[in-house]
């Protein structure tokens, strides 16, 4: 008896917490300075006009998983998830990201062209909202390359001109890419080589020739920390990170742009969330994706907007004081010969080619 | 008093037989325990074993083919996989009526992705015919067989309709077979290709290298434990407090610790180079690999070694060394024959906790490990949290249990658990 009320009296204090917590809002992000940018963009200014809480968490890495648990246990805890493009087509795919349309739910650009315009060929899923243009490239040490600092890609492959470790993902993705890339594959024709057993085996023949010389890394410190430290003479990363190694850190360190990898990052908005807080996430994304606050992103960190309106507005470091333009992969002069990452094809090939890539780690 | 009492049962004081009597009594005294016990009891019920065993059960269960194309799959039984013909046109037709009803629930793309892990391409295929299949209607648009291979060819391939064939088991062997590099295929149980086996290596990597690591960390924590249960106690507790001062610092922390101690631009290297004893071309691999997951993986451990080496050897009275060197004995003989017997249960506790807690560690083979020094743990975080295949997430793991559960009773068998102490 005394047991019942117990329980009953914490499952009161549940819901009447759950009602206190009514204006909170959590939302999911990679962590470190990408967070940090999105919290002084988009998260203070949202908190200060409209005066809900804003709840940061880390878990964008296994949101997917993460999802796929929530969704089956009915209790979603995320209102606003950031993910790669990757991640939202298959959130969508299965139901578990809503359904948004660009042109009603989302801020037009300033001049009134409509969101789905103003986002363009960006929009690969209708469950996304892109933010930012990333790109997976190379950075290198400039006090270990010699008079000839490298100028294109294959310069990883290439350990008489720059002898020293590379560092390059512990994932076939990209990797296998570049690899045919510098085996003289042309850029239109890596994804149908690789589809070929052929394909892959010459991909991981080309990455054998380095085999000795790569130290793998998973998260997306490694490398800068890795360059930093002179461990590897280049190493490929995220551009953001390489931005805040050369200009923040001024480490010995620059930037090789060729072949880079560009690829999208954006929000969604779970299934199953009550209607209370569904219209609360779809404020926060109408505030948070508008042109201004998508050019404001850019003044903490070197991604480049998702919206065409918002490049203009691109402004200065907020700390540094130097123009973020140059440094974005989206420049002009930075996306002389860039490579897009094929969703289709990594979707079909990740399991078979994964496999195959992390026994041939293992030899 | 009465007669029937002396040639009867014996009786209790309210009359009922002593016998039952002393039962009843006996079950509510058990029932009185179990009573107390039972909320933590439901507690570890709930939030331990039934989720644990929830998700052991998904490396068998297999519903998703049955439950997304439940026609299809009653009409793929009359159909022949070895025939070299393709499927009739009652197997379309029931194929598209469940299509279009998994499309309307979104759970197509899923079940792609499910068939990706046996066939390549079954992802797409899904997810692209989904968007064509949505305009059809099951009766109306009649018959099927050719508009769904002009949608796609793959449809038209006989390996498609077998692999759904071979997958529609409610209750599948497949993940098992699939965690010992084995698959499951139309023409039977077969070894994986050549280049894509992996974990039966790193089943035995991992079991291997924890056995070391469980050494290491006998030889290094034996003479820490003798000398803290051989000071006296003021001195003893201070240096217990630096055994103990690791569980402050987070496990990443002291992970991280040891790259910047092993690198080749680390600590150790750049002193080993200052001394001359190092070339400084050829400074030292240390990290990145088996040695370095040995490395920090044993200072990670050490103190779960120490603590009941400690509590073990503090029971062991001085007096038997002394004892025995009075009687002759040399320094080795009595320590070996009278003080470490003693010891062992020490050293066995110790051993089990390390060797169980090193077997399921992944972070820090992840961060220190590269590529040889990774456990079979890390490719189940990956199922898990990336490929999203918890089948075959769910049968590594049970793998892992069963291994551990069989050498502890292996252990049980030679050493005996009772022998156990921790203190």
């Amino acid at each position: 008896m005394k047991l019942t009320k117990t329980l009953l009296a914490t499952t009161a204090l549940t819901v009447a917490a759950g009602a206190v917590a009514a204006q909170e809002m959590t939302i999911v992000s990679w962590g470190g300075a990408y967070s940090k940018s999105q919290k002084l963009a988009y998260h203070d200014p949202y908190s200060e006009k409209t005066g809900v809480t804003i709840i940061n968490d880390d878990s964008s890495a296994e949101a997917v998983a993460k999802l796929r648990a929530m969704n089956e246990a009915g209790n979603i805890t995320w209102d606003v998830v950031d993910v790669v493009a990757a991640d939202a087509i298959r959130l969508c795919d299965e139901g578990l990201a809503m359904e948004i349309d660009a042109d009603t739910q989302l801020a037009p650009a300033p001049d009134g062209t409509p969101a789905s315009e103003d986002f363009g060929d960006l929009l690969v899923s209708d469950c996304f909202i892109p933010q930012i243009v990333y790109s997976t490239t190379f950075g290198y040490r400039t006090d270990m390359v010699g008079d000839t600092p490298p100028t294109d890609v294959c310069a990883v492959f290439d350990t008489e001109t720059y002898p020293g470790k590379r560092s390059l993902e512990k994932r076939p993705i990209n990797n296998m890419e570049w690899a045919l890339i510098c085996d003289g594959v042309a850029f239109e024709d890596v994804y149908d080589v690789l589809a070929t057993e052929e394909g892959q085996n010459q991909a991981l023949a080309k990455l054998d020739t380095i085999k000795g010389d790569v130290i793998w890394w998973n998260a997306g410190a490694d490398t800068p920390q890795l360059l930093a430290d002179g461990e590897v003479v280049m190493g490929s990363t995220y551009n953001g990170r390489l931005f805040s190694v050369i200009e923040e850190q001024k480490q010995p360190v620059a930037m090789l742009w060729d072949a880079q990898v560009f690829d999208l990052d954006g929000w969604i908005i779970p299934t199953g969330l009550s209607e209370e807080r569904t219209q609360r996430a779809l404020d926060y994304i109408y505030f948070a994706t508008d042109t201004q606050r998508l050019a404001d992103q850019a003044k903490y960190i070197s991604y480049g907007p998702a919206r065409a309106s918002s490049a203009p507005l691109v402004g200065q470091h907020a700390d540094l004081g130097i123009d973020m333009a140059p440094h974005m992969p989206t420049d002009p002069e930075n996306a002389k010969r860039t490579f897009l990452y094929n969703y289709e094809f990594w979707a079909d090939y990740r399991d078979d080619i994964d496999a195959k890539f992390q026994a041939w780690l293992a030899q | 008093m009465s007669d029937a009492a002396q040639s009867g049962p014996m009786l209790a004081a309210d009359g009922t037989p002593l016998k039952q009597s002393l039962a009843r009594s006996l079950r509510n005294q058990k029932m009185r325990a179990l009573m107390l016990i039972a909320p933590l009891l439901i507690f570890v019920l709930i939030s331990f074993i039934v989720p644990i065993a929830s998700m052991l059960f998904r490396s068998v269960e297999n519903n998703i083919v049955a439950d997304t194309l439940p026609l299809t799959v009653e009409a793929l039984q009359d159909w022949d996989a070895d025939s070299g013909e393709l499927p009739d046109e009652p197997v379309f037709t029931a194929f598209v009526t469940d299509m279009v009803a998994a499309i309307e629930a979104k759970e197509h793309t899923r079940l792609g992705t499910r068939l990706n892990y046996e066939q390549t391409g079954m992802s797409s295929l899904f997810r692209k015919s989904g968007r064509k299949m949505k305009k059809l209607d099951p009766v109306a648009d009649a018959p099927f067989k050719d508009k769904l291979i002009e949608i796609d060819k793959d449809w038209g391939e006989l390996q498609t309709w077998r692999t759904i064939k071979t997958h529609s088991v409610t209750i599948t062997n497949g993940y098992f077979l699939n965690a010992v590099d084995m698959r499951r295929t139309p023409e039977g149980i077969q070894s994986q290709p050549e280049d894509k086996q992996i974990l039966v290596k790193l089943f035995v990597r991992t079991l291997i290298m924890s056995l070391i690591i469980t050494g290491s960390c006998i030889l290094l924590g034996y003479p820490i434990a003798w000398i803290l249960a051989n000071l006296p106690m003021r001195t003893a507790n201070v240096l217990m407090i630096l055994v103990l001062l690791p569980f402050w610092t987070s496990l990443l922390v002291r992970t991280s610790a040891w790259k910047v101690m092993l690198q080749q631009q680390g600590v150790i290297n750049d002193v080993l180079v200052w001394l001359g004893m190092v070339a400084d071309e050829n400074r030292l691999v240390m990290i990145n690999n088996q040695f370095g997951t040995i490395v920090a993986m044993t200072h990670i451990l050490l103190p779960f070694m120490i603590l009941p080496m400690y509590s073990v050897m503090q029971t062991i009275p001085p007096s038997y060394l002394r004892a025995a060197k009075s009687l002759g004995a040399t320094n080795w003989t009595a320590f070996w024959r009278v003080y470490f017997p003693q010891s062992v249960p020490g050293i066995g506790a110790g051993s089990i906790l390390v060797f169980i807690l090193a077997i399921g560690y992944y972070i820090t083979p992840e961060i220190v490990g590269g590529t040889k020094g990774v456990f079979i743990s890390n490719r189940i975080a990956y199922h898990i949290s990336s490929s999203l295949n918890w089948g075959l997430a769910a049968a590594l793991g049970t793998i892992l249990l069963a291994a551990v559960l069989i050498l502890y009773w292996a252990y049980d068998k030679i050493v005996g658990i009772d022998n156990v102490k921790l203190g």
